[in-house]
């Protein structure tokens, strides 16, 4: 089997440390230079039998990089692109600290075998974490470049310079020698110290820059290599067949059934799948194999409005309240001159990612590789050994690009399916799901629905503000695969899923006398294994709880007689918070109004804004938009960003991720809710689960950077902007019709109900 | 039953077996190589999968092979020149017009046939000949913005 290497520009064969020379930097020992490098880059694995460390621990070894005889650098880092650019901001990272031009650089990820354990990418702390390893090991590299520079030019380490990975005199620079003549054909152990000296942000000539992506003239010429398109040699192809219905039990399989190319009907528990010699085979054999199911019980509710009563009257299994709770809520709305209330709700989502997940694995043995789309491949790495009962030396996961990643998605359940049907044969095994087992049964972002109240005295001031949510439980709602049950195949198998119970709080930063956050998480064990089983969608929980609190903000300030920016000043103790607000509404050029517009003519406009904090990054959104009064349909015309991530590392990536968190959550606003009825998911496709098209875009999206200085400290920006967006939409549509829509998707239908209620 | 179907791809003539009702787009991929249209659906309905068939945009996930024949298949691959990307590709790097970058073979080839029959398409044409393509990373800004440069720049080429 070759020995695959996964860079931003393609897969590669691993061959970067194969020559003998190298300076490798590592943050502690015995590191993945001395226990790894040789045993994975010395010799081409067995088959499928190699043995991997157990662990590549980022604790005490957060990355690594190399160095080769050639000049070129080779750094690793347990993160993953999911198509945002990430890559090229490491390379930018660490061609700045070492002194090298870009395209010397190459960055691996996201291979278990090989690189430092981040988890994975999630949370937006790509660069928060992973940039700032890779920083302390590309400066750390430099320092002993230097040093072994002075020994060579003897000449002091302080009158030496670097530019484009050349050491010179500063004085003489015809006195020069390059890294990779330094590094020659000798092998040299550095280990990074507890403060590296890194360079001064102020001095930063790549970081910073707007950097055109790695990634993207490869994927233009379709030469970029998804996981969907690893060919191994002498690989099967594989499909599933998922139940009919969901708690729907296996009764009998018909193996001897024969359809061209079919090579094993691969079962276990309520797992069925087939293999055959060709793709277009396993397509069809799964379509026409006879399966028979039990018939059961009806486990979802008949739509929406039951399932919210259920969501409203259920008994939680657990109730939080958060910890910046403070003051008498109950008596400052017992003591109300006026209490407004309003309540909202928030529906099941689907990842939806552009292409079925699909995963190639070959288990043998000796061991298994599995080439996953995911975005966590460290702790799937530990899943897969505990379905195939392997110890996790004798697993390896690879990640390779997956056709977009937005929490998690159908990824890993393909992943560990195509582990089970891989043993089953012996053989490399590919499968990629259908559309339909994709959209129908990809675990769906959680639904929530949120009772909000605001006491107000005589003087119309907030003297409290309550917020009650209610959800599932976060048992079942796990951010990553980090246990057999958290996959699909893990629960068609019997298992349980594992997390922790996460509260569905809104994140805001507003100044009330008394406030109380609360969120009730209801059990809902049985949903394991169904289409309807949850999990992090992007910014886990964030665009319910924003659009919850950012619209009664809202009706909070039309209720006090204040504008909704002038409210959020007024109860913004933060400067920070209230900086994005106003560079908002300064740029958006907000209309201010302490009413909704008067609507008249058919087609009207509306304007609106909401904020939201994210894990110390700061957004703020101002929707424009057009309804149509006669059909309920309407477009956002612009959009009007403000955007605190600290410093940006790439203003050009930055605002690609920035315009993408703003079209999908507008779909996610406009148009998704998960179809069910009481056993079925119905949401199986594109036509039943409709997302934004292009002529939806918007005309104009403006950008305000705020707080981009070169000493603050970068924080995520994969997700925030995603937050406020459902928020903006409904104030927005507000101030054009003078009505209500809390419940999203605002489709044609609920928006024309709100104007007719 | 398998059959034998003849047909070039990208300037290749090419001879493949299979069952004639296999999609094209399986053809493409597992037999010839081809990796830039992708799986996205199976069922026409995001675009992932076009390529050209004698110049027109097709959706290859439901055109059975056997329709290809005797064709001229373009795919993203063979959309380049020699030695020099098309305007669509080009536009598409220089407005940075990807993320996940799997349902941009449907823009790009949807664009490059939609320019090549209507040069001078309005915002609005453009926008509804790209309708019905779907990109769920919410790639549409740049995309629009790099379908614009690309006609520009034809726009130019043409009058110079």
């Amino acid at each position: 089997m070759e020995d695959y290497v996964v860079t931003q520009r393609g897969l590669t064969r691993r061959d970067f440390l194969r020559s003998g020379g190298a300076l490798v930097v590592s943050f502690a020992l015995p590191g993945c230079v001395s226990s790894v490098a040789p045993a994975t880059a010395g010799a081409p694995f067995p088959a499928a039998g190699g043995v991997w460390p157990a662990k590549i621990d980022a604790a005490s070894l957060d990355s690594w990089l190399a160095i080769g005889a050639d000049g070129g650098v080779t750094a690793c880092v347990g993160k993953i692109e999911a198509g945002m650019g990430i890559g090229t901001a490491f390379t930018q990272i660490v061609a700045e600290e070492l002194d090298v031009p870009l395209e010397r650089v190459t960055i691996v990820m996201g291979d278990t075998a090989t690189t430092p354990d981040q988890r994975g990418t999630g949370s937006s702390n790509g660069i928060m974490t992973g940039g700032a390893a890779l920083r302390r090991a590309g400066a750390e590299g430099r320092a002993a470049l230097l040093e072994l520079a002075s020994k060579r030019l003897r000449v002091p380490v302080a009158e030496l310079a670097v530019r484009d990975g050349v050491v010179f005199v500063a004085a003489d620079p015809a006195k020069r020698v390059a890294y990779g003549e330094l590094v020659g054909g000798q092998r040299f152990d550095v280990k990074v110290s507890e403060k590296p000296k890194v360079k001064n942000p102020r001095d930063y000539r790549v970081v910073g820059q707007p950097v055109p992506r790695l990634d993207i003239p490869p994927k233009v010429r379709g030469e970029y290599r998804y996981v969907a398109d690893l060919v191994v040699p002498g690989m099967l192809h594989a499909r599933v067949i998922r139940p009919p219905e969901a708690g729907a039990q296996l009764v009998r399989v018909d193996e001897s059934q024969r359809l061209p190319g079919l090579l094993k009907v691969v079962h276990q528990g309520n797992f069925v799948a087939v293999v055959c010699e060709r793709e277009e085979q396993a397509v069809e054999a799964a379509r026409a194999l006879h399966v028979e199911w039990s018939k059961p019980a009806p486990m979802y509710w008949t739509g929406y409005d039951a399932l919210f009563e259920h969501l409203r009257s259920a008994k939680p299994k657990v109730t939080k309240a958060d910890a910046g709770n403070r003051g008498d809520v109950e008596a400052a709305l017992a003591g109300a001159a006026r209490v407004v209330e309003a309540r909202y709700d928030y529906p099941f989502q689907s990842h939806a990612s552009m292409g079925p997940a699909c995963a190639v694995a070959d288990v043998r043995e000796g061991g298994a590789i599995v080439w996953s789309g995911g975005q966590k491949p460290y702790p799937l790495r530990h899943a897969l050994a505990e379905l195939l009962q392997l110890p996790a030396e004798k697993v390896r996961v690879i990640w390779m690009p997956g056709p977009g990643s937005y929490g998690m998605n159908d990824a890993d359940d393909c992943a560990a399916d195509c582990a089970l049907v891989a043993r089953a044969m012996g053989k490399p095994v590919r499968l990629q799901y259908m559309r339909h087992d994709a959209t129908g049964w990809d675990p769906k972002g959680p639904p929530a629905t949120f009772r909000m109240r605001a006491a107000l005295d005589a003087s119309h001031a907030v003297r409290a503000w309550d917020c009650e949510a209610r959800g599932f439980s976060g048992d079942i709602r796990p951010s990553g695969t980090d246990v057999a049950g958290d996959t699909l195949a893990g629960q068609l198998t019997g298992r349980k899923a594992k997390s922790k119970d996460a509260p569905q709080f809104p994140e805001e930063g507003y100044d009330f006398p008394a406030k109380r956050k609360v969120s009730h998480l209801l059990p809902w064990d049985h949903s394991l294994g169904t289409g309807l089983r949850t999990a992090h969608l992007r910014d886990p929980d964030g665009m319910a709880t924003c659009f919850a609190s950012e619209s009664f903000a809202d009706e909070v300030a039309y209720a006090m007689g204040v504008d909704p920016v002038e409210f959020r000043l007024r109860h913004l103790g933060d400067p920070a918070h209230a900086a994005v607000v106003k560079a908002a509404a300064e740029k958006a050029g907000w209309r201010s109004h302490t009413a909704p517009r008067a609507p008249r003519g058919r087609v009207v406009r509306g304007q609106g804004l909401a904020y939201a904090p994210r894990h110390g990054s700061l957004v703020a959104v101002v929707a424009d938009l057009e309804v149509d009064r006669a059909t309920g349909g309407f477009r956002v015309t612009r959009f009007t960003v403000a955007h605190d991530c600290g410093f940006v590392i790439n203003p050009l990536n930055l605002r690609g991720t920035i315009e993408a968190n703003l079209m999908q959550a507008m779909s996610r606003a406009k148009h998704e809710a998960v179809r069910f009825d009481g056993t079925r998911v119905l949401s199986v496709d594109w036509l039943t689960y409709p997302i934004i098209d292009v002529t939806e875009a918007p005309d104009v999206v403006d950008i305000v950077l705020v707080n981009n200085v070169a000493g603050a400290k970068p924080v995520g920006a994969g997700e925030p902007t995603t937050r406020p967006v459902a928020a903006a939409i409904a104030n927005a549509l507000h101030d054009a019709l003078g009505v209500r829509v809390r419940r999203v998707p605002f489709t044609p239908e609920s928006v024309l109900a709100a104007i007719r209620a | 039953m398998a059959r034998t179907i003849d047909f070039t791809v990208n300037g290749r003539r090419e001879s493949v077996e299979a069952d004639p009702r296999t999609p094209l787009l399986t053809v493409l991929r597992n037999d010839l190589g081809q990796h830039g249209p992708k799986f996205g659906c199976g069922l026409g309905q995001c675009g992932a999968c076009t390529v050209h068939m004698d110049g027109v945009a097709i959706r290859s996930c439901a055109t059975p092979v056997s329709s290809a024949r005797g064709t001229h298949i373009t795919t993203l691959e063979g959309l380049a020149g020699a030695g020099t990307l098309h305007a669509v590709q080009q536009a598409f790097i220089d407005e940075q017009a990807a993320q996940c970058g799997y349902c941009i073979n449907g823009w790009i080839m949807t664009a490059a046939a939609l320019l090549a029959s209507n040069p001078h398409a309005s915002e609005q044409e453009i926008r509804r000949g790209l309708s019905g393509l779907k990109c769920r990373c919410g790639t549409h800004m740049s995309i629009l913005r790099a379908v614009r440069l690309a006609q520009a720049r034809l726009g130019t080429a043409r009058t110079a």
